[in-house]
């Protein structure tokens, strides 16, 4: 598989996910609803890490910046940070078993949904519901799912 | 087998082209100052306004399986629904009607009692019908996406109604959608009146689409459920007057300084599919001296008809 089809496979499941993100849903099923686009981000720039690299996430972060309408940039830098350390650590995570990968998705998901309440905070938004951290533990149980939806789209070695 | 560019032999184990940190930097400080220029600078506007542009498409198409949807089970309706609903829709429109004539019968005695020869609310220059096209209805978020924007003269902070009550305000324009933020969103705050004291206090969004908190009532206010809450014009965005709500219940602690107040709100804030927007203007100096204001001040919801058929009203309506 040449790189310039990865990155078409990489940018439409981004997109599929992005739409998965926004699609509108019933107020207790978006809050268990997990953040798909920043599970194919992840995914992406692990297993992937030299095709779509940080410019996915930082875009990806804009454009859930557009459709979710919050502070312009927010989630881009929150995503671009994740791609980072994904860009850093993906030896070390594509090494280790299905299920401690998504451990490593839980401290992901929560340094990155952190990043999102404190600048919330910072910037005067809303901060005081508890629930938004309950997709964090959803987008780590999907995890395993991800890996074997997304998987079928690339060969893996 | 490398997942990709295999011709390039000797590439070095950490990807090509500047180092992850420099990249990171870079990317973090171009999100930085984009938060910064969508908090405090003006440009960013523009170029919110070119994003939601090019977000349309996409939020259309997102909606449109719900539209579909809605669409198939209206086109396919049995006919004695559809009877029921005219039957429904008759009545409505005859209890509507009535009450335009008491109303046209008050604003001539109101002109009469106040020696008032000019309108004095605000003046709804124009309204217009928009579609739902999207709900963002999270915890800490409740807005909506409407397919008006500023190609329709959509505006910032343009009221949003609905037949029940008041909706929200526009919060973001794009050139063919906008963006509505909720009376039910926590970042929201309406300046209300409880019609049965006249007493003014401010109802904030609780981020649940079914109430709102009145959080600045002192715990001796004289305020009870089933009071009704009306818009109370000041903070010059939404008109006087316009129903909110009522209060669905009243918590008084003895060691607090303030009530803990609820409210229902009227408008069908997570069942709206079109929704209207209002334009006045506050600014609008008094109406010249003539009957034809009063009866433009009257039928303020029929403010969209031609000046000729508002003339033929202000004629009608004259004594």
């Amino acid at each position: 598989m040449s790189s310039r089809e990865n990155l078409l496979v990489i940018l439409s499941t981004s997109f599929v996910a992005l739409v998965l993100n926004i699609w509108p849903l019933p107020v207790w099923l978006s809050v268990i609803r997990p953040a798909f686009l920043v599970l194919a981000v992840l995914y992406w720039s692990t297993m992937q890490p030299f095709v779509a690299g940080m410019a996915l996430g930082f875009l990806g972060g804009l454009a859930l910046d557009v459709f979710q309408g919050s502070l312009l940039g927010e989630h881009a830098l929150a995503l671009s940070l994740l791609t980072y350390l994904a860009l850093r650590l993906n030896l070390l995570m594509r090494a280790k078993p299905i299920f401690e990968q998504s451990v490593y998705v839980l401290l992901a998901l929560l340094v990155y949904e952190s990043l999102l309440w404190v600048i919330d905070g910072w910037t005067g938004h809303a901060t005081s519901s508890a629930l938004r951290w309950i997709h964090v533990l959803t987008g780590a149980l999907l995890w395993p799912l991800v890996v074997g939806v997304l998987g079928r789209f690339h060969s893996q070695r | 087998m490398p997942a990709f560019g295999t011709s390039n032999v000797n590439r070095p184990i950490y990807g090509r082209g500047p180092s992850p940190g420099l990249r990171f930097t870079v990317y973090a400080l171009l999100s930085l100052v984009l938060m910064y220029a969508d908090q405090r600078a003006r440009w960013s506007e523009r170029l919110r306004y070119g994003l939601q542009g090019v977000a349309y498409p996409v939020q259309v198409a997102v909606n449109s399986p719900a539209a579909a949807w809605h669409w198939l089970t209206s086109s396919f309706a049995t006919r004695t629904r559809l009877q029921d609903e005219n039957q429904q829709l008759h009545t409505q429109v005859q209890t509507l009607e009535i009450a335009l004539l008491r109303q046209h019968a008050l604003e001539q005695e109101n002109v009469q009692l106040r020696q008032l020869h000019a309108a004095l609310p605000p003046l709804v220059k124009r309204w217009q019908v928009a579609e739902v096209i999207g709900v963002e209805s999270g915890l800490l978020r409740q807005r909506l996406i409407i397919n008006k924007g500023r190609n329709d003269g959509v505006h910032v902070n343009q009221p949003v109604v609905d037949g029940a009550g008041v909706l929200g305000q526009v919060a973001h324009v794009g050139p063919w959608s906008s963006e509505v933020i909720l009376i039910t969103d926590p970042e929201h705050a309406l300046p209300v009146q409880i019609t049965r004291t006249g007493l003014r206090t401010i109802a904030v969004g609780s981020g649940n689409p079914d109430e709102l908190l009145l959080s600045y009532l002192a715990a001796n206010s004289d305020v009870k459920s089933g009071d009704e809450l009306v818009s109370s014009g000041l903070g010059g965005v939404f008109p006087a007057g316009y129903p909110v709500g009522h209060i669905t219940g009243v918590r008084r602690e003895a060691n607090q300084l303030l009530a803990q107040v609820r409210a229902a709100p009227q408008a069908g804030i997570d069942r709206a599919r079109e929704v209207m927007l209002i334009e006045f203007d506050p600014a609008h100096p008094a109406a010249p001296p003539s009957a034809a204001a009063t009866a433009t001040a009257a039928t303020t919801v029929d403010a969209d008809v031609t000046p000729a058929a508002k003339k033929g009203a202000a004629s009608a309506a004259k004594p």
